[in-house]
């Protein structure tokens, strides 16, 4: 665990043993609202909802007292991104055009951590539909990065990472679609994990890419976000897109990995394109590895040079199709000053989406439209195969894959804002694992010359999860 | 109007769209009902129906099973896999913004069906046939500034049949049209209820000069409900080609709405701006795996279908038109005739499946329709007793019909007691007769018949035999009695 955090964090097991020894639901949850409440110009929550949070500590208390087990997740605080739908909250998804959507079902991750015991806080703020990497296209306003206000989060689950890195809670519930939740990790020096994709439901949480989303977990330890997982993955039949199984256990009881064989990235090691500090970090790591006895060397995934020219054809073309429903008609906002069916549609989603909503919207529309959906939509999904069948080739020799999550740590805010294309750069490392399906997470590993920041990327074949999370205890108790 | 020596110059070609409501509980990819008769708008709907953020499709098995058993009605491939794709466009209708539909890889591939046409037979190719989901309903009330938008079709599971433009003719038209309905009810894949719109058209018209090399434009009239309506938007389509045609105008190609109250097609949209709806594949449904042995157990599991049911009944004497009748009649109004004429064909003596089919299509569907009330059919037993009766000459003709229509109403009647207790038996006696007969003819009131008679005027007997059922209370045989008079007055 990082020990340059100015903020005090906090781990389940902590939770849990207050509890144990004695201390109120309701105590944990006013700590936590109390540091919400502290830290709240670094704006990670869009909502708080102290009443209803209060209540069910309550609840979860009187259950205490009549000797109830509460659950694995019993008594512990967390926030969820504001794309989870959740009772007695609103869900934005830290967009104007759902201000004030207040759903009558809620997603079935929020449903299994509430039978865990787990009490929602708030909902963290968020890149609008998760179009970003910074949180800065967020229409509630940036996050601010726990170590160094004047810089970004991350995102687009920029919220739901400050809010670990902060101390408010030991864990959040994020979406990542192309390194939402595993690059804001590596800023705000918290481990985010993205699981294969399928392990986790999407029932009840706002899209971005269909094929590309998945729930993840933010803690401040692999055994954490190994508990966060059990509780929330599994079959769904209410996304089919769910794998028929799942692990047993994120992290059983002896997890140590066998002896490995890793391979550092070699695309994602340049130095023209790497901050000097983050190469050296994973370098830091492999010898790491080594040390623990695993073999590390290089390897070559020459497709990886195309992963975000395709990601971001893939990612937007679907964004369009999922957002078409914000049009006035049936929930949302409404621009009610129209007075013709195309000035509806029009205004609503003029008025509602931001600029980058836009931008994207555009982009994906273009790629779809006949004419030049097969030089770039098909174009791209070919690409994509390719790149999936390169992953499975090279992990018949490697078990695992490692790498730098971001090119760079946190920047300032707004320095990549006038740039769209500069900002797409940042997810230059962690698209590939979206686009295959993938398990990866991000690991606190160390920090550059200013203190900030440097995660690792960890990536492993489709289901190999629980290896992943194996990987990160084993090098977060060889610190 | 055109005159028939223009008409006959040019050959129509006609394609068929038809949409049909498939028989599930729930919908295509939700769990909300699928019944929207008596509900109010917007009642039959769910989270998923509305398309609210977070909601994810759910496929319906059912629907599947359903579209296999379609396949198998049209004698087509069922797809092995098959998948999903998204229509996109914007409409108050269309909640998502885009249709879940099946483009690339639908269910049900190529087919042929064998249509029945005025006596000949005419096999209609079947392109495809795919799922997808229907839209909701929008009303606009007049002089509003408003329209309502009412989600309870929204979501509905449907299977379009796309037939090849194998039609060249109204009457072909109009008896694909029925044929596809009568499969599709028969096979259970649709309750097949027009009112409700569980089928609709859109037909495709075309025309060109006999022996053309190219095919003339082509129209399409949208959203027909009815046989009879396929049949007179086709008419109304090529006489209006022809005439366009004729002045040296050009067909514009565009898309038309029938006008059931001016029996004429209207203008809707030009399908120059064709639109584009980005087409790609539905990435939350996964693809439809299907075994050969899951679609073996779907098609062996299918109730017969009037292919089928036309040749056992032609095999029990059956002829072509009232077989097509019974068939018809059981599928718009659930009347259980063929079930009951198959049953009588395979329980009674040779004749008595064809009587059966006579019957009820000559009589009993004239009274269902005169007596509201009285639905049932009379059970196989009854009619094969009252086949062996009437055969027997026991009964008379008309005696018939009183039996059979007092019998519908109750299957534990037996048709020989009911028959006793209401006087229908008929005398066959002769000597019992012949007694009668002596009485009329010894009557002094009937002698002028009975001279009559005897000078040649055969008309007479009519009257004499009339005086021997009114004497006999009807109860007797009047072709006993008539040749027993003949017998009598010959000496």
């Amino acid at each position: 665990m990082s020990t340059n955090n100015p903020h005090h964090t906090i781990t389940i097991d902590a939770i849990k043993r207050r509890i144990a020894g004695g201390e109120s639901v309701r105590s944990i949850v006013e700590e936590a609202l109390a540091k919400a409440e502290k830290v709240k110009d670094y704006n990670p929550l869009i909502s708080v909802t102290p009443e209803a949070a209060l209540k069910r500590a309550d609840e979860l208390d009187a259950r205490l007292k009549k000797g109830e087990d509460l659950g694995p997740l019993g008594g512990v605080p967390y926030v969820a991104k504001d794309i989870f739908l959740a009772h007695g909250t609103v869900a934005t998804a830290g967009s104007n055009i759902l201000k004030n959507f207040d759903s009558p079902y809620q997603a079935t991750a929020v449903n299994r951590l509430e039978a865990a015991g787990a009490v929602l806080i708030g909902k963290a703020n968020n890149d609008a539909f998760g179009n970003g990497g910074s949180t800065e296209n967020s229409d509630y306003g940036v996050t601010k990065n726990p170590y160094d206000p004047a810089r970004v989060a991350g995102g687009s689950s920029g919220g739901s990472t400050a809010a670990v890195a902060l101390g408010i809670v030991p864990f959040s519930i994020g979406g990542d679609t192309g390194g939402s939740c595993r690059q804001p990790a590596s800023y705000c020096g918290v481990l985010g994990m993205k699981p294969t994709y399928g392990g986790v439901s999407r029932f009840g949480v706002i899209p971005y890419t269909t094929s590309l989303d998945t729930i993840g977990a933010i803690a401040n330890t692999a055994e954490d976000t190994a508990a966060v997982f059990d509780v929330m993955a599994g079959q769904d039949e209410l996304d089919s897109t769910t794998l028929p199984e799942r692990p047993v256990s994120f992290m059983p009881k002896d997890n140590k990995p066998g002896k490995l064989r890793v391979g550092i990235i070699k695309q994602h090691m340049r130095e023209d394109v790497v901050q000097p500090e983050v190469i050296k970090a994973v370098n830091d790591v492999a010898e790491k590895l080594r040390k623990l006895g695993h073999e590390v060397e290089e390897v070559s995934l020459p497709t990886l040079d195309s992963s975000l020219a395709t990601y971001y054809i893939v990612a937007p073309a679907e964004l369009s199709s999922n957002l078409l429903r914000y049009d006035g008609v049936k929930f949302g906002h409404v621009a009610e000053e129209a007075k013709t069916l195309q000035d509806l549609y029009g205004l609503t989603r003029d008025q509602g989406f931001n600029a980058e909503n836009k931008r994207r919207i555009i982009m994906g529309t273009y790629v779809l439209s006949s004419g030049y959906i097969d030089a770039y939509y098909r174009k791209a999904q070919t690409v994509r195969t390719k790149l999936i069948n390169e992953y499975a080739k090279t992990f018949e020799k490697y078990d695992a894959l490692i790498g730098p999550v971001a090119p760079t740590t946190a920047f300032e805010i707004g320095k990549n804002t006038s740039d769209p294309l500069q900002m797409y750069l940042e997810d230059l490392m962690t698209v590939g694992p979206s686009l295959a399906g993938l398990p990866a997470l991000s690991l606190p590993a160390g920090f550059d010359n200013k203190g900030l920041p440097i995660g690792l990327h960890i990536i492993g074949p489709q289901k190999s999860d629980a290896l992943l999370l194996a990987i990160a205890d084993q090098l977060e108790s060889a610190e | 109007m055109i005159k028939q020596e223009v008409l006959d110059q040019y050959e129509p070609t006609i394609g068929i769209e038809c949409h049909v409501q498939l028989n599930t509980k729930t919908k295509l990819f939700s769990g909300a009902s699928n019944d929207e008769r008596g509900k109010q708008p917007n009642e039959a709907t769910s989270p998923i129906c509305f398309g609210l953020p977070g909601t994810l499709p759910v496929l319906n098995a059912k629907a599947v099973e359903l579209a296999v058993r379609a396949g198998k009605a049209l004698n087509a491939e069922i797809a092995k896999v098959s998948s999903f794709d998204r229509k996109h466009y914007f409409y108050p209708d269309l909640p998502k913004g885009y249709q879940i539909t099946q483009l690339d890889r639908p269910t049900v591939g190529n087919g042929e069906i064998t249509v029945p046409v005025d006596g000949r037979e005419v096999k209609v190719r079947i392109n495809r046939a795919h799922l997808e989901e229907d839209a909701g309903k929008l009303t606009h009330p007049s002089g509003a500034d408003y329209s309502l938008v009412d989600l309870n079709r929204a979501g509905t599971p449907l299977l379009e049949i796309v037939s090849e433009a194998d039609m060249h003719s109204a009457a072909e038209a109009k008896a694909y049209a029925q044929e596809l309905y009568l499969l599709m009810k028969y096979a259970g894949v649709t309750l097949g209820d027009l009112q409700h719109g569980n089928m609709r058209f859109d037909v495709n018209v075309s025309v060109a000069k006999k022996g053309a090399k190219e095919w003339g434009r082509r129209v399409e009239v949208k959203n027909i409900n009815s046989f009879r309506a396929v049949e007179r938007s086709v008419q109304y389509e090529v006489a209006r080609h022809i005439e366009l045609i004729e002045k040296g105008e050009a067909v514009k190609q565009e898309t038309r709405g029938w006008d059931e109250a001016k029996q004429r097609t209207v203008s809707q949209r030009s399908k120059e701006e064709a639109m584009d709806y980005r087409y790609f594949p539905e990435p939350d449904v996964p693809p439809v795996v299907l075994t050969d042995e899951e679609i073996e157990a779907i098609h062996a599991d299918m109730p017969h279908l009037p292919p089928h049911i036309r040749g056992e009944l032609a095999r029990l004497g059956v002829d072509q038109a009232t077989a097509e009748t019974l068939i018809l009649h059981d599928a718009l109004s659930g009347s259980g005739y063929v079930h009951t004429v198959m049953q009588v064909g395979a329980k009674g003596p040779d004749g008595a499946a064809k009587f059966t089919a006579s019957w009820l299509v000559n009589r009993d569907i004239k009274h269902r329709q005169d007596n509201p009330t009285q639905q049932g059919v009379p059970s196989d037993d009854q009619f094969i007793a009252v086949y062996e009766m009437s055969g027997a000459k026991e009964i008379s003709s008309n005696g018939v019909d009183e039996l059979l229509f007092m019998l519908k109403s109750d299957h534990m009647l037996s048709a020989r007691e009911v028959a006793e207790a209401k006087g229908l038996l008929q005398q066959n006696d002769t000597d019992a007769i012949a007694v009668e007969v002596g009485k009329v003819l010894s009557d002094p009131a009937n002698q002028k018949a009975v001279t009559d008679v005897k000078n040649g005027e055969m008309k007479a007997i009519g009257f004499l035999v009339g005086q021997v059922m009114k004497a006999t209370g009807g109860k007797t045989n009047p072709a006993v009695v008539s040749e027993l008079i003949r017998e009598a007055l010959k000496k």
